[in-house]
């Protein structure tokens, strides 16, 4: 068996007095996709923003690789990549700049291979469009884009599904799968049915507990 | 999970060091200049502010000679201060709102490096043009060649102060819904020191004295902003992403 990429050690999370989570528990593996599940308010993006290391108020561990995540902030910031609810894609900018700016110091990739990847999320011919003039279903796709470039081996997705079309989803499906494939970890919240094979489910509300 | 399908093992890659974070500072920078030079009506409101104030003064004070002489430097300097201070708000707001600063915060840089990237943007943005603006401002209210001089150069040196303290209560009151009043009264106690010294070393001039000490002592709070501020201001991002 691999090692385990991250490992939550019995997270606890309460807001507004009111428990998300306890005693929650899991591994994610190299190679595994894990779907984390539960109604609205339930804490999957809660759990999500903890897992990434945006939110610093759960008790319990979060190891990077069997060791303290404080110990080795840097190696899990570059092998980890999240996009949440909000994709921090600027208005202002175009689909290009802004791929260009979420990649700098991450990846290393040329221009054409930037073009390339927002072709691949079908926006051939809005790179240079301010992104405030695209759709919300496209600019989610500007922040998908990444995903096609990106070397990191472990994804935290947030909502990924939300406004892509019906094409859109079984592309992204597919690329997951491939994903996975290939040896990366993928931790996702979503609504939309998602089928994968040897899926790891984590279930949250009433309480929260394992599955 | 104890599956042994599982048998891929992870490839991890080494963070860069030093040219990773050249290049994730200057997206910062370029990011945001871009952001903002698409926006001119943003960039506008400081400057228009700090000339609007300064031409004010003449005639809601006095508009003799002697008096706009002598008070001059000081009005300038105040005026620099509130209008970089009104746009410390959207320093971190807009990211904070569409998610480009969670993004800041788990690049693999240091965050203080992209904060200071930030502040420099911001500087360049708001402090610069008024900067650039203070020489005719300043023979409006009749401040004679060395100055002008003096109260350019300390301005020079003030602002990007103003900046980088600021964005420490920037940071910290990103979490507010109505974070104004409060960024103002956290902010200005911390802008007095550069004040006094910025207004002091105008009058200094005035009066022929010698300056080279008090820019001297200008360019010490500059350095010390420059390597404190960003700590402080990163710690505070990530407390107020905590809770967001």
């Amino acid at each position: 068996m691999s090692e385990p990429l991250l490992q939550a050690v019995n997270l606890h999370c309460e807001r507004d007095d009111r428990t998300l989570f306890r005693d929650l528990s899991f591994s994610i593996l190299p190679g595994t996709l894990t779907r984390v599940e539960g109604p609205n308010g339930s804490g999957k993006t809660t759990l999500l923003r903890v897992l990434a290391g945006l939110n610093d108020n759960a008790d319990g561990r979060v190891l990077w690789c069997g060791k303290d995540r404080s110990v080795s902030r840097e190696s899990f910031l570059r092998n980890t990549l999240y996009i949440g609810h909000r994709p921090g894609i600027k208005p202002m900018l175009s689909p290009l700049e802004n791929l260009k700016a979420l990649t700098a110091g991450r990846v290393k990739c040329s221009e054409a291979a930037l073009r390339q990847a927002l072709n691949g999320t079908g926006l051939a011919g809005f790179e240079n469009l301010p992104c405030r003039r695209l759709s919300a279903g496209q600019q989610r796709r500007v922040a998908l884009a990444r995903l096609l470039v990106a070397d990191e081996p472990l994804w935290i997705l947030d909502e990924i599904f939300t406004a892509i079309d019906a094409q859109g989803v079984e592309a992204l499906e597919r690329l997951l799968v491939q994903r996975v494939g290939e040896g990366g970890s993928i931790i996702v919240t979503t609504h939309h049915n998602l089928q994968v094979p040897g899926m790891q489910r984590i279930s949250l509300g009433e309480g929260g507990h394992e599955l | 999970m104890s599956s042994d399908e599982s048998e891929a093992k992870a490839i991890l890659h080494a963070p860069e060091s030093s040219s990773g974070a050249l290049a994730a500072m200057k997206a910062v920078v370029l990011r945001d200049l871009k952001s903002s030079f698409r926006q001119p009506q943003d960039l506008l409101n400081p400057v228009l502010f700090f000339v609007l104030v300064v031409m004010l003064f003449p005639l809601g004070v006095s508009p003799e000679v002697a008096f706009l002489q002598k008070a001059g430097g000081g009005i300038l300097w105040v005026a620099a201060l509130l209008s970089v201070l009104l746009s410390l708000d959207h320093l971190f707001r807009h990211d904070f709102d569409d998610g480009t600063l969670e993004q800041m915060v788990l690049q693999p840089q240091p965050l203080f490096l992209l904060v200071l990237a930030k502040s420099m943007a911001h500087w360049v943005l708001t402090g610069l043009p008024l900067v650039l603006l203070t020489p005719l401002l300043a023979v409006m209210v009749h401040l004679e060649g060395n100055s002008i001089g003096v109260l350019c150069l300390t301005l020079l040196i003030g602002t990007p102060v103003l900046s980088l303290i600021g964005a420490i209560g920037a940071a910290l009151t990103l979490g507010l819904r109505s974070a104004g009043v409060l960024l103002s009264l956290m902010i200005i106690p911390l802008y007095i020191p550069i004040l006094i010294f910025g207004t002091g070393t105008v009058m200094a001039a005035a009066k022929g004295s010698p300056v080279t000490g008090q820019l001297a002592l200008m360019g010490a709070f500059l350095v010390l902003a420059m390597t404190l501020a960003p700590f402080a201001s990163a710690a505070a991002l990530r407390i107020s992403l905590s809770n967001g």
